[in-house]
């Protein structure tokens, strides 16, 4: 048992590692004095490429920039690092691209960590098994799995909770890489290690997982300082010019979240309908009344897997005459292009789409603009053509060239020829990457479907490169 | 009759993960909260309508304490399908700011 809990000082140094860790507000929290730096590094929001390729959002140098900080704070002060969703995704590929910068790092430095590695991939053939036994369940809007959509995914990770970390910590882990996890689950997992309430970890933990998105000023630095204690937990700034006030730190429960009041995570339920926020000082809230609840432990899954591939184009359009007439050119050129690619590639073509985006009109929306509309300055057209190949796509693209950059709005007057700005002017983009799982997975145990790999420096130390 | 654009200054949309859109109302006023929270050309039926998702599915949260309405729907589609006009469905906003309140 954990002696009485006093408080954990948790610093976010980022809201996400490779947006720019400062350097300012990393002595500034090694000045104040902490107990634990903990940061996610991804998100499903930009999209599921990452986790379908297991490659990182954020670049390789911006990711070691961060990471040069936070380890170096962590060997001057010894106090714990924690990093989980490493390289975007969290896939085994996305953790093993960090895991892999740690050690540079490590090396250049002669850092010696022990380096705690945890992964939460799974195989196909795990969740089969799982649905098999009857343990995984739709959410809303999806319906029941099936092996097929299984069988789609590239990668399938099962988004741990906090006690994946516990047990790394456990075990004497300085620096925990971990895969693809809940954003707050990244940050309660050392306040709960040393024993402090779940309600007031768990809330300090969404409140943080977004660094300095919390305070007044998220142009005025990139990180938080969290205190938890025994009734609740404190939000501040790094910096003297940014602050904490109860508007930032309370909406940020709204942030990204279908329910402002109710967090599901795994094991259990964060419900903060009776959160107190005050304001204790000019820069910090203090927050109590955060309530947790235990529930069967389940595990979300996400799974994302590479479909159709896509070939782009684009021209601009300043002629008065096809503005005034924006809703029939888009129609024409629809059908113009459709038709071409039957005519001269017939059933070689498989199953394809042709997407006409008219930006400056409607091509954020994809609503029909009323023909009493205004006509725009200019507008720039997107040719997205999908089709099964990319060898496909690039030869529909070839075939559409000259209708697409030739059409005239009319039969019988002469050939107008729109703004195109690249050559060659079809652009091959490459895979359409979807998500495909919305669905949990019942587990006996949170470490049921998790692995650990020790990567331990301090017993045998990264030889130096020459 | 005043549009929610007239009545409501901040209005903002995001993926909540990627199969689900929320809508946060962020009212300038108690006063202003008071009278239009309730108002049915925010409430799920109408929203399901400007959307076009199922209305058991669309969700209203109020938030008295910011002066703020939240409004969760599912995606049409999942985010990044082969269609996808806006990834972070960070433009979806603004198909609701021409409902008219009463």
């Amino acid at each position: 048992m954990q002696a009485q809990f006093t408080q954990v000082r948790l610093f976010v140094p980022v809201g996400s590692l490779g947006a720019g860790v400062r350097a300012d507000e990393v002595e500034a929290a090694i000045e104040r004095g902490f107990d634990v730096m903990a940061m996610d590094a991804g998100s499903t929001d930009s999209g599921a490429a990452y986790l379908a390729t297991g490659t990182s959002k954020n670049n390789r140098s911006a990711v070691k920039a961060d990471l040069l900080l936070a380890m170096g704070a962590q060997a001057r002060t010894g106090a714990k690092l924690i990093v989980g969703t490493a390289g975007q995704a969290g896939g085994d590929a996305n953790v093993d691209w960090t895991v892999e910068i740690v050690r540079e790092i490590a090396r250049e430095k002669g850092y010696r960590p022990r380096i705690a590695v945890i992964y939460s991939e799974q195989t196909q053939a795990t969740i089969k098994a799982k649905l098999a036994a009857g343990k995984v369940q739709p959410l809303a809007p999806l319906g029941p799995l099936d092996e097929a959509t299984i069988e789609a995914c590239d990668h399938i990770v099962a988004l741990m909770g906090p006690e994946p970390y516990v047990a790394a910590l456990d075990q004497g882990a300085d620096i925990i890489i971990g895969g693809r996890s809940t954003d707050p689950a990244v940050l309660a997992a050392f306040p709960i290690w040393k024993g402090a309430p779940a309600g007031a970890a768990w809330h300090a933990g969404k409140t943080g997982e977004c660094g300095a998105q919390c305070t007044l000023g998220s142009n005025l630095g990139t990180g938080v300082f969290l205190t938890i204690d025994a009734e609740g937990f404190e939000a501040e700034p790094l910096l003297p010019q940014n602050k904490c006030t109860v508007h930032t730190v309370s909406a940020h429960m709204l942030y990204e979240n279908k329910n402002p009041f109710q967090l599901h995570e795994p094991g259990g339920m964060l419900d903060v309908s009776n959160a107190r926020y005050e304001q204790v000082s000019d820069t910090r809230v203090r927050v109590t009344g955060s309530v947790w609840t235990p529930r069967p432990y389940t595990m979300k899954l996400e799974g994302a897997g590479g479909g159709l591939y896509q070939t782009l184009m684009l021209v601009g359009i300043a002629d008065p005459f096809v503005l005034e007439n924006l809703n029939l050119f888009h129609d024409r050129m629809q059908r113009a292009l459709t038709r071409r690619i039957e005519r001269t590639m017939g059933e070689a073509a498989g199953k394809f789409d042709v997407s006409l985006r008219i930006y400056g009109w409607n091509a954020v929306s994809g609503r029909p603009v009323p023909d009493d509309a205004p006509p725009p300055r200019e507008v720039g057209v997107l040719c997205v053509i999908t089709a099964e190949t990319q060898d496909l796509a690039n030869q529909m693209a070839k075939a559409c060239n000259p209708y697409f950059f030739h059409l005239p709005l009319a039969d019988g007057i002469e050939l107008p020829s729109y703004g195109f700005p690249w050559t060659p002017a079809e652009v091959p983009r490459g895979q359409v990457y979807e998500f495909k799982l919305n669905h949990v997975v019942e587990v006996d145990d949170p470490l049921e479907l998790v692995r650990f790999k020790w990567i331990d420096l301090a017993a045998a130390p990264e030889a130096a490169h020459a | 009759m005043p549009k929610l654009r007239d009545v409501c200054p901040r209005v903002r949309s995001k993926v909540a993960g990627p199969f689900w859109v929320t809508i946060d109302l962020f009212f300038d006023s108690r006063e202003a909260f008071d009278r239009y929270h309730d108002d049915p050309a925010i409430q799920p039926p109408s929203v399901a309508v400007v959307y076009g998702v199922d209305p058991a599915l669309v969700a209203l949260y109020k938030v008295p304490d910011l002066n703020m309405v939240k409004i969760s729907y599912p995606r049409p589609t999942p985010q990044g399908g082969v269609v996808e006009r806006d990834m972070h469905s960070g433009q979806q906003f603004v198909f609701l700011l021409d409902v008219e309140m009463r």
